[in-house]
């Protein structure tokens, strides 16, 4: 049963959607925050077969509802995994190719998808210094990329400050140009819309509304022009088995605050 | 960091790696640190990070210092507040993501007090690989497009001599000192690790010197009798100090988890005056205490009580 509009927070919300946008039996590398939550829930969900990965090196775990890890490297990302390996390794499965999709958060996206988590500002004096890009990109470098990510204007912007995690560079051929010639960016899932990258220019576009939204509200919250197609299309509002198994795994509210 | 090849094997071959004992203090292990080497940490974020080798050599007052490490949390503040180093090289550095972005991290860096010098972590990864394998550099299909490589002068570009490719070449990284927490070790060095493993297999071959701090020290007869769970050799070793509790507040596995309520106490600490905060923190727990033992009374019985109650739950299952 679908719930009613008003019934989940807007991290909730962006949390089920982006746990939506993965598919039974992938092998998924997660990212702190939204994305381990949601890959979590994938699991309990729709995608029972899914295969999550940690950069600290942990294949395949199973993380415990109410134990959330902290960061992607403590003993609660390895609960009833497969195998453990070295930080080395796990990355290098990713330039192997045994990867489908990279699924992360990000600070600040730009309309082909490059990712800033670097600096805001100019990086020799910036206005704040972020925290880097861990394997942020490695991951955006060499696999099929989701991000989840609240939808607003000064997070979506023309061009980001500093391209830490690449997305498709400046359009066109130009990450398969730079070496980059596997992966890319997939698709973008925020509180407001599902969006994708069109095949020829890499420029971020409209697939799906979330229920109740209209295209000029992502529009309002997007600082460059996105393209809405006529025949763009609406996403299910979260069911409660969603919500209710989504606050199972985080009852204490460290990710869905 | 990046030296020559014969100068690597010689400084290797110098030290003594017959099996010997090498059990001494956290003050005895600082002697082998010099003004100005670069230091590499093992564990990762806040995973077995080596916090009493660290507390020692602020309280030694060491200088000049350079770090490196796969992901930095709380000691890449102390590290810069406490004037032992001015200069991370790391994939990402904040307490972690619950806490937010770190206002001493930002103080530092964005008042250029000190250097966050910024890596993809695959690439850090392959940089220690490289000083562990004794090759030059290691290729690698990432930070090629980005700003992060913009940034740095010691990589380069290439175009694969076999196959015509773009291909991005990191240099080696051998590190002056290695710095590594353990379950347990026997006093020789042989170090047997659970759980994650982080770089520290391939921080520990690629470094001149390695100190272990380690939970418990263990006899030779058990590393003998389980020699495929040991994951550092002897000879690579050239310390070993018995440290109880000594990556806390930070995790380790299969003992204690992070302790949730002094990271938190920490985090609210630096947030308004990050400045201020972290040098009341340096003067109460680092300066403060006469020993090891004082340091975690100061935490507190309760906070360490709890998080070994976590840390061991994951064999109660």
């Amino acid at each position: 049963m679908t719930t009613e509009p008003g019934n989940c927070t807007a991290s909730e919300l962006l949390c089920v959607m982006s746990a939506r946008a993965l598919e039974d039996g992938q092998v998924v590398f997660a990212g702190v925050g939204i994305p381990l939550l949601a890959a979590t829930l994938a699991q309990r969900m729709h995608a029972p077969g899914v295969t999550i990965l940690f950069e600290g090196g942990t294949i395949g775990p199973h993380v415990v509802p109410g134990e959330l890890p902290p960061t992607t490297n403590e003993q609660r990302c390895t609960r009833k995994a497969n195998m453990l390996v070295s930080i080395t390794e796990v990355l290098l499965l990713l330039q192997r190719g045994y990867v489908d999709v990279g699924f992360m958060g990000g600070a600040q996206i730009d309309q082909y998808g490059n990712l800033n988590s670097s600096f805001i500002g100019s990086a020799d004096d910036p206005s704040v210094r972020l925290p880097g890009t861990g394997g942020g990109n490695d991951i955006a470098s060499l696999t099929k990329m989701i991000v989840a990510m609240p939808q607003e204007k000064r997070r979506f912007v023309e061009k980001v400050d500093f391209v830490t995690s690449p997305g498709y560079l400046t359009g066109g051929t130009s990450r398969v140009d730079s070496g980059l010639v596997a992966g890319g960016m997939y698709r973008v899932v925020t509180d407001l819309a599902v969006l994708g990258f069109d095949d020829g220019t890499g420029r971020m576009k409209v697939l799906d509304l979330h229920p109740g939204v209209t295209a000029e509200q992502v529009q309002e919250n997007t600082g460059f022009e996105l393209s809405i197609g006529p025949d763009v299309g609406v996403t299910e509002l979260p069911t409660d088995e969603e919500l209710a198994a989504l606050r199972h795994l985080d009852p204490d509210k460290v990710y869905i605050a | 960091m990046t030296q020559s090849y014969l100068d690597l094997r010689e400084r290797t071959q110098a030290r003594d790696r017959s099996l010997r004992e090498k059990v001494m203090s956290l003050e005895e292990a600082c002697e082998y640190i010099n003004n100005g080497d670069h230091v590499a940490l093992g564990g990762s974020t806040a995973s077995r990070t080596s916090m009493a080798m660290l507390w020692a050599l602020i309280r030694a007052k060491k200088r000049e210092l350079s770090f490196s490490r796969s992901i930095v949390s709380t000691e890449g503040d102390l590290i810069f507040a406490s004037g032992i180093g001015n200069h991370i090289l790391t994939s990402w550095f904040s307490q972690g993501i619950i806490w937010g972005v770190s206002r001493v991290m930002r103080h530092y860096t964005e008042n250029k007090l000190a250097r966050f010098e910024e890596w993809s972590h695959m690439s850090i990864g392959l940089r220690y690989r490289a000083g562990a394998m004794g090759v030059p550099f290691m290729p690698m299909r990432s930070m090629m497009g980005s700003d992060v490589a913009g940034r740095l002068d010691n990589l380069k570009e290439m175009e694969c001599p076999f196959t015509g490719e773009k291909i991005m070449l990191v240099p080696a990284l051998n590190p002056d000192v290695a710095l590594i927490h353990v379950q347990r070790c026997d006093s020789f060095g042989n170090a047997q690790l659970d759980g994650l493993t982080f770089m520290d297999i391939d921080i520990a071959m690629a470094a001149n010197r390695v100190i272990l701090t380690t939970e418990r020290i263990i006899s030779n007869d058990q590393i003998r009798r389980s020699p495929d769970q040991t994951k550092i050799p002897f000879f690579a070793v050239d310390a070993v100090v018995e440290v109880p509790y000594g990556s806390a507040p930070h995790e380790c596995f299969g003992l204690y988890e992070p302790l949730f309520s002094h990271m938190d106490y920490y985090a609210e600490l630096t947030r308004k005056d990050p400045a201020a905060g972290v040098n009341e923190y340096l003067e109460k727990f680092y300066y403060g205490p006469e020993n090891w033992t004082e340091y975690l009374e100061l935490i507190g019985l309760g906070d360490l009580l709890d998080a070994a109650r976590r840390g061991r739950s994951i064999y109660d299952d």
